[in-house]
């Protein structure tokens, strides 16, 4: 497009959002006095069809080449109006808006002040606009193929539907077993499943799964590229077991020297294992690991004669020789699953967490009831951090009593500024109803409270539950507790029914705190390879709290469960199979279109001091000979397909060569020129 | 605004000119989220958009102050969480030189600021935005370097 800039502007109303502080009238005639400016108009809303059709109908009748949208912010609409120009034939890199709503009437109540700075930004927009130049979109073959890092519910579901689509998936599990925290589960609410009984199918089928590539143990150590190209490398950290001569037989976990010494995160460390260990039952892949920290013949370097287990395995998998390894692959797109870590109680030092022993978090409550868990599914009195005695001969063991009173404490961890968790983590209050349904049914006569500060019971049949709960003889305190402390062989919750305005001390046998659920601990890991975002509450951010929930900032790269934010296990799921079909779009088209506003060397400009490469922070630049009127001479020259358009190249550059497309020094100084004149 | 106003009007009548320098992944759309969310600040705050903070020369800041502006920002986002990897280091690095030449120069230090305002602190941008033009509005209007303008 030569000649003379040809500028229309449009000023939106956006109904009242701009109208009501700016005086769109009087930006209008603002701007159909500026330079080069063929024709400007309001229009009440610019994104709808007719407002486009404004933009479309004036490039072919007037004959525009450049287009400035004063409106919300590019990062809305910047999109819809680049269509609208490619669909007038324009080049949709000829737009330039003017942020006059989020970044003026939004934050101004003065009309006369918004109106005056929706004049300054408008020419800011124009001035630009006389500069730009056309971009030619270049599209890339994506690789079909899906990275999920994480194997809890959320990264299971995401990795079936991606599988079952017909694309390769790498499903990348730190832990030993895929299953997350859903396998430590005893019953679901509302509906009562038995956790085990819906998600290990689920496990065997991504175990099984012809599509999808399981490394458990393992954790991405390197991302590099982008969407529709990534490079990942994985580190298969060794179990020192031939994983594929490994039965599962579990001859050698019964060898150990270790056995019953270790206590199992698997069951929230009450129950015990060994340095060799499954780390339950229905663990997939069902292959036994050793604990590197823990193996005397690891940590010590020596364990008796020679390692027991090795001597019990009949298969002979068991091999110290193992290393790690290091596997390379490449993908499209990914999905982070990363899940969550639950609150650590010993924050709030008033509950007694780890002074008391049955003062208990809910997941240790949990594996209690659980009947794969270390009781077997009785909830017994606990006595923690005590070697347990030796039987003698003849004498009869005397079981665990049972707790004749069970009280809830809600909130604990969530919605509370005290430990800077302002946020709610949206499944305690069902999880409490359901534990306290399970303790009335397994414990006859058991007295069950709950101290609450509101019960949440906003999903699908969760009122219901609720209400069933409290009829089964579930006492609901409103209150707080403030302390918990002994008083003879009782627990006492100091807490103020806050509907009747009474302070009461509450006795009961076992506190069950409902932690609330945290970011990971190790996010920073991820955060640090893939460029995430945090929202203020540390979960990660997604591209848009409404209208992008699965997608992140970065093209190809997904969230699924509660990684993003708190979520029970139906809205993981969701979660999980939005975030699939989102990374299965640019999978299925086969190609995606990169980043046009690269970085272009002039090329008689630079004199290849390589400043350049060394700044770019994507290696997209190199230093290439070139015969410049019969000299040979370095110059920089981009690789567009690396190149992510951040522009500090052109920041850094000493002659000016190289610049950022629609980001050049002569487009951005115009700009400059214009806000910097103070009237 | 209105309080601002009258606190304006007790000290100065000065409306400082501040020309932004936002990258479009954290301040950006911090800025944005502050408007979404209604929160009120200054006006005396015009706002460019780049990519990333690594884009802004520092001849930019010194471009600003010559063309008339009294004060300049340069936000980005938080360190470490640069969309672009490090794209804000380089800026760290560039504008705490910056900021040595500059007083080098007997330009007050108030009349520049760089800052890290994530994608969800909207309201962190409001509060950028009140310390600057205060900082601003306390050392005057900016005429050391000023060139003739053009005025729009």
């Amino acid at each position: 497009m030569n000649g003379r800039p040809r500028i229309g502007v449009y000023i939106c109303h956006c109904g009242v959002n701009i109208a009501h502080t700016v005086d769109v009238q009087e930006v209008t005639d603002f701007a159909a006095g500026l330079p080069d400016v063929a024709v400007a108009r309001n229009y009440s809303y610019m994104c709808s069809d007719p407002g486009q059709a404004l933009i479309t109908e004036d490039i072919k009748e007037l004959g525009l080449n450049r287009v400035v949208v004063a409106s919300c912010s590019p990062r809305m609409h910047e999109l819809t109006f680049r269509k609208a120009l490619a669909g007038a034939g324009l080049n949709p890199y000829y737009l330039e808006m003017a942020n006059i709503r989020e970044q003026c009437s939004w934050v101004h109540e003065d009309r006369s002040i918004a109106t005056s700075k929706a004049k300054k930004l408008v020419a800011s927009a124009i001035s630009k606009s006389r500069m730009l130049e056309a971009l030619e979109v270049k599209e890339v073959d994506v690789e079909p193929a899906a990275l999920i890092i994480g194997a809890g519910i959320s990264g299971i579901q995401t990795a079936l539907d991606i599988a079952d689509a017909g694309f390769k998936v790498y499903l990348v599990e730190k832990s030993p077993t895929v299953g997350g925290h859903m396998a430590q589960l005893d019953k679901t609410f509302p509906t009562l499943d038995c956790s085990a009984c819906i998600l290990t199918p689920k496990m065997v089928d991504v175990g099984n799964h012809p599509n999808i590539e399981l490394y458990t143990y393992s954790q991405v150590e390197e991302i590099s590229g982008y969407v529709g190209n990534f490079d990942v490398k994985v580190r298969r950290k060794s179990r020192y077991v031939d994983m594929a001569k490994c039965t599962g037989c579990g001859d050698c976990a019964e060898a150990c020297r270790m056995a019953g010494r270790i206590s199992n995160e698997f069951d929230e460390g009450m129950g015990m294992r060994g340095a060799i260990y499954l780390p339950f039952p229905q663990a997939v892949p069902a292959k036994y690991t050793i604990d590197k920290e823990k193996c005397l013949f690891l940590s010590k370097g020596k364990c008796g004669e020679s390692p027991k287990c090795a001597e019990a395995c009949q298969p002979g998998a068991v091999n110290f020789d193992i290393e790690d390894e290091i596997i390379e692959f490449k993908v499209g797109t990914i999905v982070v699953a990363s899940g969550f870590d639950v609150f650590d109680a010993t924050l709030k030092p008033e509950y007694g967490y780890g002074v008391y022993d049955n003062v208990v978090t809910a997941l240790e409550f949990e594996r209690l009831v659980s009947a794969s868990g270390p009781t077997g599914g009785k909830i017994t009195m606990l006595e923690r951090g005590k070697k347990k005695k030796k039987k003698k001969e003849g004498e009869e063991e005397v079981p665990p009593r049972m707790p004749e009173s069970i009280t809830f404490i809600q909130c604990v961890g969530s919605r509370d500024k005290s430990v800077g968790n302002e946020y709610c983590s949206r499944v305690c209050c069902m999880y409490t109803a359901k534990q306290a349904h399970l303790a009335k049914d397994k414990i006859p006569g058991v007295d069950v409270s709950v101290f609450y500060m509101d019960v949440r019971a906003f999903g699908k049949g969760f009122e219901e539950f609720y209400d069933r709960v409290r009829r089964e003889g579930v006492n609901y305190i409103r209150g707080n507790p403030s302390e918990i402390f002994k008083r003879g062989d009782k627990l006492v919750v100091k807490a103020e029914d806050t509907l009747t305005a009474t302070p009461l001390e509450h006795e009961t046998d076992m506190v069950v705190l409902a932690v609330g659920l945290t970011p990971r601990s190790d996010r920073r890991e991820i955060i640090d390879m893939l460029k995430l975002s945090q929202s203020p509450d540390l979960f990660y951010l997604e591209a848009h709290p409404k209208l992008r929930p699965v997608d992140t900032a970065t093209d190809g790269i997904y969230l699924a469960g509660c990684c993003q934010a708190p979520k029970d296990i139906p809205d993981a799921v969701a979660q999980a199979k939005g975030a699939a079909s989102a990374a299965m779009i640019p999978m299925a088209s086969g190609k995606v279109k990169v980043e046009a506003q690269t970085s272009i060397v002039n090329e008689a400009a630079c004199r290849g001091c390589g400043f350049c490469v060394e700044i770019c922070p994507f290696s997209a630049i190199e230093l290439v000979e070139v015969n410049q009127m019969g000299w040979m001479r370095e110059v920089a020259r981009v690789n567009e397909a690396l190149c992510k358009g951040c522009g500090a190249c052109a920041a850094g550059c000493l002659s000016g060569a190289i610049q950022q497309r629609s980001f050049k020094d002569t487009q951005i100084l115009p700009q400059i020129i214009v806000l910097g004149v103070n009237e | 605004m209105t309080e601002d106003k009258a606190k304006a009007t007790v000290t100065t009548d000065f409306e400082p000119n501040i020309v932004a320098f936002l990258c479009n992944w954290c301040s950006y759309a911090g800025a944005d989220l502050a408007g979404t969310s209604r929160i009120q600040y200054p006006a005396n705050v015009k706002v460019i958009r780049v990519m990333c903070s690594g884009r802004v020369n520092p001849l930019f800041v010194m471009n600003a102050l010559q063309q008339g502006a009294d004060g300049v920002l340069v936000s980005g986002c938080h360190p470490g969480d640069c969309h672009y990897m490090h794209g804000n280091y380089y800026a760290r690095r560039r504008f705490t030189l910056m900021r040595d030449f500059l007083e080098y120069l007997g330009v007050e230090p108030e009349r520049f600021r760089a800052s890290w305002v994530s994608a969800s602190e909207g309201s962190k941008w409001k509060e950028v935005i009140e310390e600057v033009v205060e900082g601003v509005k306390s050392v005057g209007p900016m005429d050391q370097f000023k060139r003739r303008q053009l005025n729009w």
